[in-house]
């Protein structure tokens, strides 16, 4: 992205993208606007406000099943899951990609549900952790590994790990420690309980590998 | 790794592994964190925040805000309730702080500051809501540099002055209320101080934290060598990855709070002062916490506006907190600038250390890093003789609070550096001068009073050393040739320590009468397990295997007992030692009813596999049949009498759990000479490529002397975990501030980047000493907070030994830093200049 200095400003309208930080806080400052998030907003389904909302009435396949959602055109899946399907195991840590606690699968591949809008996954299969154990209750190989393994400490990122290491693995079945720490580096940890996570997801693998072979 | 030790000797539950009762629900998404619940009618709210550093609130007009739909309320500064005093367990009274941090506020210290809070229907509406809101703000003159506020002539944070003191109190009256005052040093005192070395000011006594022992200058009249440095440890935002988000509702005058806290029970008080109601109607809901880190230790603003807007809307109210927000409000490790003369003999031994601390604490209520740093390098290092002084001054910059070894990481950081330094210039290896200073057996600590010092419980950190240093191969590591075409490594060695426990706390169980066991735990559930791990104490002592044993927790409604807050390391230590006095009392009035029961004095039952039986074998009842003959007996036995030792929070737990089962309570009142510590030695391998500056952790080994290891992979997260929060200070968090406007410009992960997956080896190596503390009854000790400083100090140590001593003065050290200093021949990082 090129950007041009503030002083070399021909076309009035390029004014706008010139002003500096600085001026812009100053003017923040003087107009006495208030720091406020513009983003990491939910939206009742009936909301009372004035405002339309422009709803969309639409279908995901989530964990199987097809549910049947009022979204925002701007709704992100994580709120999406979390607010209207009640699947709150997928967790909110940064709500801008930065942290990987929201991963969800899309079609197999892991995404941020925290930006990814929920009416592009229309016609896709949306996998998150409530929908990883099989219906009788035994837990995917990765959960049985951390569960092994004493994986994980406050677990908030936990979910997000999982459904990352799950569609490593389905991919890379037999990986090293250091493939499978790239495979999951999109995914923090606060407490930093590294060592432990890579043991418990090795531990999945192997139990993935042994039943894949039984 | 995988810890290859076998912790626990001949112990059925101490010191092995298990699956904790937690973890299940975790797995599967089913574990519910404050955000994850909902209530019927339940309302959002946004916060609007203090675009300046420091002003004054003239006016607010939300006519236009109040008048949309879906907009429910507002809640401003005039709607807190006043700070008031409390009473703690010994009847002293507390003086509330009224110029601490309130919430919400007309005169913003700080950017970023809440101002008021809207509840609408849905956020989007009360974000609506807050921008027609009008604010009207006069700026004040700011000051975010903690030297700079010191400099005569300065603006000062707040606008009576930059540092608290305590007035001089009556005798027999509570201590006075915190005051706030101007401290200028002169102008003298800063042309004294040369590149980039920390002034020497005044540090009033009644501020700042003064005391020495031994002969200072006797020790510096002998050193072979005297070396004195000036560092500075960065602003570390938690950062826990659950925000700071709350839920609250009222039912029949009670407040119902939903929240992730540290400490469960410990949060009931907390919440009945912020909102100035008794504690018996506060209902706190924290089944689990998405990190702490010493920002969630029990109640803060957080939790107190949704409590408040839920009173005045009559709905439910949940505050959810961004990212950004808790950049803001959720609380930071303070920056030090320590500056440390330390006077060493040929041997390496320190003779004498002159050790001067400034801490930046934000705007509100100063936090104790700058006393504790002190305190925990006089315990590590072991100096002869000593003098510090730590000053503690406030900034228009976010509130600071405890962060896993708070003061004692910044105080090693200080000095860790200088000892390797030390040892080249002296030519003794870097493990040899630790070992030299390191503590051993009951070391003394802290400053002489009376003639006397304070002592630790016990200190077994030679022994880790030694043993860490074969472990690592640090013999052949030093042997290597560190330089291989543009890459050169370097390895270090770095102590880490702090406090351990606490004491004096409840125990409380409920047997009931199909036998099974119920351990309350009035702990947090912070991820460090500690919330079921020390229940096995008891369950071991009780012959009761795991499988009969559950622990209840999560909230207060679930009759818990008064249990230490989670902050400092206290769980394990306290925790243990209430586990054994519930299990021993237990046992001995599980014998009082067979005594009843089967005839004979009790003194001649045991309590073992389950049973409790005549000694030798003959008659004796199973665990439920004494359980049902408790409840028969009624009184001390099942819990309609209490055991008059615990705390009221306690006694009305076993009231509410009367009549279930056998109830047994008890209040640790164990003996304990002593101040609780754990150590750390820690070792570090780092490559750096001298060509563009970037640098790797190669290899990284924690051993930990934290005595009776009680659940070894737990240990091994929280030895490793915390050594990562402590590399993260050495190699990439910190605060950036714009200076002119005060604004804050570490907003997101990435601004203050802690440490991923890929920032630490991928197999990173810890181990425990397992030698128990003898002065408390299961012998182990905490370890969330020494392996932070060890961490981070082990890597600057490597740092140095890969590059130099003339390469850094401050930390987070930065490609951009090793490149420039090689190429100048001296440090190029401007010294002393606060969030940059």
């Amino acid at each position: 992205m090129s950007e041009k200095p503030a002083g070399d400003v021909k076309n009035p309208k390029d004014a706008i993208k010139a002003v500096s930080r600085r001026r812009f806080i100053q003017g923040v400052i003087a107009g006495g606007a208030g720091v406020s998030a513009a983003t990491y907003l939910f939206r009742a389904s009936t909301p009372s406000s004035a405002a339309s909302t422009g709803d969309r009435l639409i279908t995901i396949n989530v964990n199987g099943q097809d549910r049947r959602v009022d979204v925002m055109k701007q709704e992100t899946l994580a709120m999406t899951l979390r607010y209207k399907l009640g699947l709150t195991g997928t967790k909110i840590g940064c709500d801008r990609a930065e942290c990987g606690a929201c991963t969800v699968l899309i079609d197999g591949v892991p995404r941020y549900s925290c930006s990814t809008l929920t009416h592009t996954v229309r016609n896709a299969k949306v996998l998150t952790v409530e929908g990883l154990a099989s219906a009788d209750g035994k837990l995917h190989p990765v959960q049985q590994g951390i569960i092994e393994e004493q994986g994980f400490q406050c677990a908030f990122c936990m979910s997000g790990f999982i459904m990352a290491t799950v569609a490593f693995l389905e991919k890379n079945p037999n990986p090293t420690r250091t493939e499978l720490a790239h495979g999951i580096s999109g995914n923090l940890c606060r407490c930093q309980d590294y060592d432990k996570i890579l043991t418990a997801m090795m531990r999945g693998a192997e139990i993935m590998r042994e039943q894949k072979h039984a | 790794m995988p810890n290859k030790m076998q912790y626990g000797g001949n112990h059925k539950l101490i010191g092995k592994d298990y699956t904790t009762l937690d973890l299940h629900a975790k797995v599967t998404g089913q574990a519910k964190y404050a955000e994850d619940y909902r209530a019927e009618g339940m309302l959002f709210c946004k916060l609007a925040l203090s675009p300046v550093p420091h002003g004054r609130v003239r006016k607010i007009d939300a006519t236009e805000a109040l008048a949309m739909p879906g907009v429910k309320g507002i809640l401003t500064a005039e709607d807190l309730p006043a700070p008031a005093d409390s009473i703690d367990d010994n009847g002293r009274v507390i003086r509330a702080n009224t110029r601490g941090f309130r919430g919400l506020t007309n005169e913003p210290l700080f950017q970023g500051e809440p101002i008021l809070a809207v509840a609408a229907v849905d956020e989007l509406t009360a974000a609506e809501a807050i921008e027609k809101i009008h604010i009207d703000i006069e700026p004040l003159p700011f000051a975010i540099d903690p030297i700079e506020t010191l400099r005569p002539g300065s603006p000062n944070p707040r606008t009576e002055g930059n540092i608290w003191y305590r007035p001089k109190g009556q005798p027999g009256q509570p201590p006075p209320q915190l005051d706030v005052r101007p401290l200028k040093w002169t102008q003298a005192d800063f042309d004294a101080a040369k590149d980039g070395a920390l002034p020497m000011g005044e540090v009033p006594e009644d501020s700042g934290v003064v005391w020495s022992y031994g002969d200072v200058d006797a020790g510096f009249k002998n050193a072979a060598l005297i070396l004195d440095e000036t560092f500075v440890t960065p602003d570390t935002s938690h950062q826990c990855l659950e925000t700071r988000s709350a839920m609250a509702y009222w039912q029949n005058g009670k407040v119902h709070i939903h929240t992730g806290t540290q400490s469960m029970i410990q949060t009931v008080p907390a919440v009945a002062r912020w909102l100035n109601i008794p504690p018996e109607n506060v209902v706190v809901v924290s089944e689990y916490t998405g990190g702490g880190f010493g920002s969630k230790i029990t109640a803060d603003i957080s939790l107190i506006i949704p409590a408040l807007l839920s009173k005045k809307c009559n709905a439910p109210v949940m505050m959810r907190i961004t990212r950004e927000e808790e950049h803001f409000i959720g609380r930071a490790r303070p920056s030090m600038i320590g500056r440390v003369k330390v006077g060493f003999g040929k041997d390496g031994r320190i003779l004498a250390l002159d050790m001067f601390t400034v801490c930046d604490t934000g705007p509100y209520d100063a936090v104790g890093d700058a006393a504790s740093s002190g305190r925990i390098v006089s315990l590590i290092f072991q100096p002869q003789a000593m003098r510090f002084k730590g000053l503690t001054v406030m900034t228009n910059t976010p509130p600071r609070s405890a962060q896993s070894a708070p003061g004692g990481m910044q105080g090693i950081v200080f000095m860790e550096p200088v000892l390797a330094k030390a040892a080249r210039k002296l030519n003794i290896d870097q493990v040899a001068i630790r070992r030299i200073n390191a503590p051993e057996g009951k070391a003394p600590l802290g400053p002489e009073v009376r003639g006397k010092r304070a002592y630790a419980t016990s200190a077994f950190i030679k022994e880790a050393l030694e043993r860490g240093a074969e472990e690592f191969n640090w013999k052949e590591k030093i042997a290597r040739p560190k330089r291989s075409g543009t890459k050169v490594r370097g390895v270090g060695v770095a102590l880490g320590c702090y406090v351990g426990g606490s004491i004096g706390f409840d125990g409380l169980l409920l047997i009931k009468p199909d036998g099974h066991i119920c351990f309350q735990s009035g702990i947090g559930n912070l991820g460090t397990e500690s919330v079921i791990d020390v229940h096995r104490v008891a369950a071991e002592m009780l012959g009761v295997p795991w499988e009969k044993c559950d622990v209840c927790w999560g909230t207060n409604a679930k009759n818990v007992p008064w249990s230490c807050p989670s902050g400092g390391s206290q769980t394990t230590h306290a925790m243990t030692r209430a586990a054994y006095a519930v299990a021993e009392e237990a046992k001995k009035r599980l014998c009082e009813i067979a005594a009843k029961k089967l005839g004979g004095s009790p003194e001649n039952y045991e309590v073992a596999n389950e049973r409790v039986f005549h000694k030798g074998g003959g008659a004796g009842l199973t665990l439920a049949q004494a359980a049902q003959e408790a409840v028969k007996m009624g009184g001390i036995y099942d819990g309609h009498e209490v055991n008059p030792d615990v705390n009221k929070f306690t006694k009305q737990s076993v009231a509410a759990l009367a009549g279930q089962g056998f109830v047994a309570s008890a209040r640790d009142k164990y003996a304990h000479d002593g101040q609780t510590h754990s150590y750390v030695a820690s070792f570090a391998e780092v490559e750096v490529d001298l060509e563009t500056g970037k640098y790797y952790l190669t290899d990284f080994l924690a051993y930990a002397d934290v005595g009776t290891v009680l659940h070894p992979k737990a240990l091994g997260g929280q030895v490793l975990g915390r050594s990562t929060l402590g590399i993260g200070h050495a190699i990439t968090q910190k605060w950036i501030m714009d200076p002119e406007y005060g604004a804050m410009l570490s907003r997101r992960f990435h601004h203050s980047k802690p440490p991923t997956i890929l920032d630490v080896p991928q197999n990173m190596q810890w181990a425990a000493l397992d030698i128990p503390d003898p002065e408390t009854p299961v012998g182990s000790r905490g370890i969330g907070e020494p392996p932070v400083g060890g961490g981070c100090a082990a890597v600057l140590n490597a740092l140095s030994d890969a590059v130099g001593d003339e390469v850094f003065r401050r930390a987070p050290v930065y490609a951009d830093t090793i490149l420039t200093s090689l190429e100048a021949g001296r440090p190029m990082q401007q010294p002393l200049t606060a969030h940059i």
